[in-house]
């Protein structure tokens, strides 16, 4: 069974604590709060103000730029306040905050749930389509769709892959979906593969989802031009870079994009939103979270409006008892909440509740030299030696030895025996060095 | 609101179940049978030399850090047992307890401690602790009392060096030597050594541990066994069959326990190779034509000093780098 060539570790799953779950719709909040950044590059401005209604489905905040995208209002209701509110780090973000009144959606909105397959539209109208609709990569990156679809004059696309490994552990909300709208996804995935124009789409799936790659062969059964591609179990499959080695055994060049071995990589919930978009001229809105953790009462897989403040969600599905630390997205690189009250945005895959016992770190020891982090890096790199050369500021020599190359995956921290914060260090490290670099690139322009 | 108190850190928020002490306690439980075995061969000294050994071993280490360096003391990570255990496992049986002491000492307070502690050290401690006792007390260091089954005192390496070297033919040589019993543990040597099928068992417990690769055990006793192999092909009424060698001295126990200590072995696997290839060499060269009858121990530290130089310029196999195949 195919995977990615180097590196990489074996975590628990856990995902037998949602899996079961089907998609429930969460019942609307009274307020939510949107922000008006809710992806990689500039943020959108806002297009309200104070004491406007606002239908479901309305732009709210157009897209600042090209890596932008636009914003919508998830609910009806009226606008209280365009302000900077709290993000889940408590860093304070722009938002729109709107009460809730009723469900008004704008003009022109498919709601029903009818399957339409054709696709009319030309590439060039899908990508202005998927612009509109503020698509933006669902797995958690974020990073705006149309950029992704745009390709680069002089670059390829020879395939697209469906990004269905959902490799992080405990979330199940991809799954669900292959599970439930696996014709809407298949769907999405050819208006996906019609707007970069390639006739080849790729799906992989892990192997640890049997009856996902079993329904989604079957509905793709009708297909040609989509092969569902089983892989083995193990993390970082869902990398983007590692997807790609695994299912066509292409590397994308260090440094490179994916493009550039003509793959364009999107990520399940992106392909639904797509399909959406296109089909349905509904805006991204809502999105499934898994809310998860072996805390809690019932673990749910939730289709949310954007802007639900997690705290409500969580209190939904059995509260914080014994819980020590709440993660937005998954337990390897989803990233630690301090304010719970902070909204769903377009990337927020899961809610993951960690009991108190696992929420502290291990004291750090001393490196025994066992290399278990070189063995586990799926890029190459040497970990102990990076966080070394990090800690003591030596950054040429970080650049040196590739930390750029660096996907921040937490397995050379997952795997150390004695507990060395490897990559934090290692993120400092490929900041600093990522600065330097940004900056020579300024200096020869 | 919420006024629950969160923990926050940067990602990953999970952490596998490996930890230095699980696998220096799995270390120790791969050294069992050997240990088993030599009781069975030597009686209870064997377990009292061992026992004795790592007494001093981690007593060594606990005086040095609560007392010279006035620092916590880390006994917990079992790294001074491990040591303990396998100084033991290279000395005779009927070692004088005084001269383990003076082992123990010089392995933890030279060998490991005075580099700064676990992780630390270039060489290792359990080798250096052994050599130094090998030079400074040559005899007590080669006399080996007569282990159950075994035919003399002296090693089955010792005795095929010194009648090789009066012009003894193989053949005669190996009227005196059965190279199953030989295996199972019926012969003279150090303690914990005399076993090859013991410390086997304890090298397949390794693996399926995931404590360490195959690469370095392999390769170690691979090239002994290619060199030995052309010696013997090319005269073999001079050199010992390489079964011989495979199955004698400190082959295994060195291959399979001392040449892959994590802190004194590359971070490569590559460089893992190199080094082991160069392990299987020195220790062959040594056996054939050196003055001692082995070589495991000079050829392990040799290789030591090596491994700073490997892990400098010899890198792991990037991603994306290759050409991709378009």
């Amino acid at each position: 069974m195919k995977t990615f060539p180097i590196g990489g570790i074996h975590p628990s799953d856990n995902k037998q604590y949602s899996k079961g779950a089907a998609i429930e719709r969460f019942p609307l909040p009274k307020v939510v709060v949107i922000p008006l950044a809710q992806h990689i590059g500039a943020p959108a401005v806002a297009c309200v103000a104070k004491g406007d209604k606002v239908l479901a489905g309305q732009v709210i905040g157009t897209a600042g730029g090209f890596v932008s995208s636009n914003i919508h209002s998830s609910v009806s209701g009226t606008v209280t306040a365009v302000d900077a509110k709290a993000d889940a780090q408590g860093l304070m973000k722009p938002c729109v905050t709107i009460a809730v009144e009723g469900d008004e959606w704008v003009e022109g909105v498919d709601l029903s749930d009818t399957l339409i397959k054709n696709i009319n539209l030309e590439a060039k109208d899908i990508v202005a389509k998927v612009t509109e609709m503020g698509i933006v990569g669902m797995g958690g990156a974020t990073f705006p769709t149309h950029v992704k679809l745009s390709v680069p004059p002089g670059k390829k696309a020879e395939c697209l892959i469906i990004n269905a490994v959902e490799c992080e552990p405990y979330l199940t909300a991809d799954y669900r979906v292959m599970l439930e709208k696996g014709e809407e996804l298949l769907v999405g995935a050819r208006i996906l593969a019609k707007a970069i124009g390639v006739d080849k789409i790729y799906i992989g799936v892990e192997n640890n989802k049997p009856d996902a790659i079993a329904a989604l062969k079957k509905l793709a059964a009708t297909y040609v031009e989509i092969e569902v591609v089983p892989l083995k179990m193990r993390y970082p499959q869902g990398g983007e870079k590692q997807l790609i080695a695994a299912v066509t055994g292409r590397q994308v060049p260090s440094g490179g994009l994916p493009i550039d071995v003509g793959a364009v990589v999107q990520n399940v919930g992106t392909a639904l939103a797509v399909y959406e978009a296109v089909m349905k001229n509904k805006p991204l809105v809502e999105r499934v979270v898994t809310v998860t953790g072996s805390t809690l009462a019932s673990p749910k897989n939730l289709l949310v409006r954007v802007g639900t403040p997690m705290s409500e969600l969580i209190e939904y599905c059995g509260g914080l008892e014994g819980v020590g630390k709440v993660v937005a997205g998954g337990p390897m690189m989803g990233r630690a909440v301090s304010n719970i009250d902070a909204p769903v945005t377009k990337g927020t895959s899961g809610v993951l509740l960690i009991p108190t016992a696992e929420s502290l770190r291990q004291k750090p020891d001393t490196c025994i030299r066992c290399a278990k982090c070189v063995e586990a890096c799926p890029m190459g790199l040497e970990p102990y030696l990076l966080s070394k050369m990090s800690k003591k500021e030596m950054y040429d020599e970080c650049e040196s030895h590739n930390i750029a190359d660096c996907i921040e995956c937490g397995c050379c921290t997952f795997s150390c025996p004695a507990y060395l914060p490897l990559l934090d260090w290692l993120r400092i490290g490929k900041g600093e060095v990522m600065k330097r670099m940004r900056a020579r690139a300024a200096a020869k322009k | 609101m919420s006024t629950q108190k969160l923990v926050i850190s940067p990602a990953p928020h999970v952490h596998g179940s490996n930890d230095t002490r699980r696998m220096m306690g799995d270390v120790l439980i791969a050294l069992l049978p050997a240990l088993v075995v030599s009781v069975l061969a030597y009686g209870w000294q064997a377990f009292i030399v061992t026992a004795f050994s790592v007494a001093c071993c981690v007593l060594t280490e606990w005086f040095i850090q609560k007392f010279m360096l006035k620092g916590p003391a880390t006994l917990g990570n079992l790294s001074a047992v491990v040591t303990g255990v396998l100084l033991a496992f290279n000395l005779p049986a009927n070692i004088p307890l005084g001269l383990i002491a003076i082992g123990a000492v010089v392995a933890i307070g030279i060998g490991k401690m005075t580099f700064g502690g676990l992780g630390k050290n270039p060489f290792n401690p359990a080798l250096v602790g052994r050599v130094f006792l090998l030079i400074a007390f040559p005899v007590a260091m080669t006399t080996f009392p007569e282990a159950a089954g075994a035919v003399s005192g002296a090693t089955p390496l010792a005795v095929a060096k010194e009648a090789l070297k009066t012009g003894t033919p193989v053949s005669e040589v190996m009227q005196n030597i059965d190279l199953a019993a030989m295996s199972l543990g019926m012969k003279s040597g150090s303690l914990g050594e005399i076993s090859a099928l013991a410390l086997l068992l304890g090298f397949v417990w390794l693996l399926v541990r995931r404590v360490i690769s195959w690469h370095i055990p392999v390769v170690v006793l691979g090239t002994m066994a290619l060199i030995s192999g052309i010696a013997w092909v090319s005269a073999p009424e001079q050199y010992m069959s390489p079964l011989f060698h495979l199955l004698s001295g400190g082959a295994v126990l060195g291959a399979v326990f001392m040449a892959t200590d994590y802190v004194t072995s590359p971070m490569t696997t590559k460089g893992a190779v190199i080094y082991a290839i160069g392990i299987g060499m020195i220790t062959m060269f040594v056996r054939l034509w050196g003055a001692y009858p082995e070589g495991m121990s000079f050829a392990i530290l040799i290789m030591n000093s090596v491994v700073p130089l490997l892990d400098k310029y010899i890198r792991p196999k990037r991603f994306g780098v290759v050409k991709s195949k378009k």
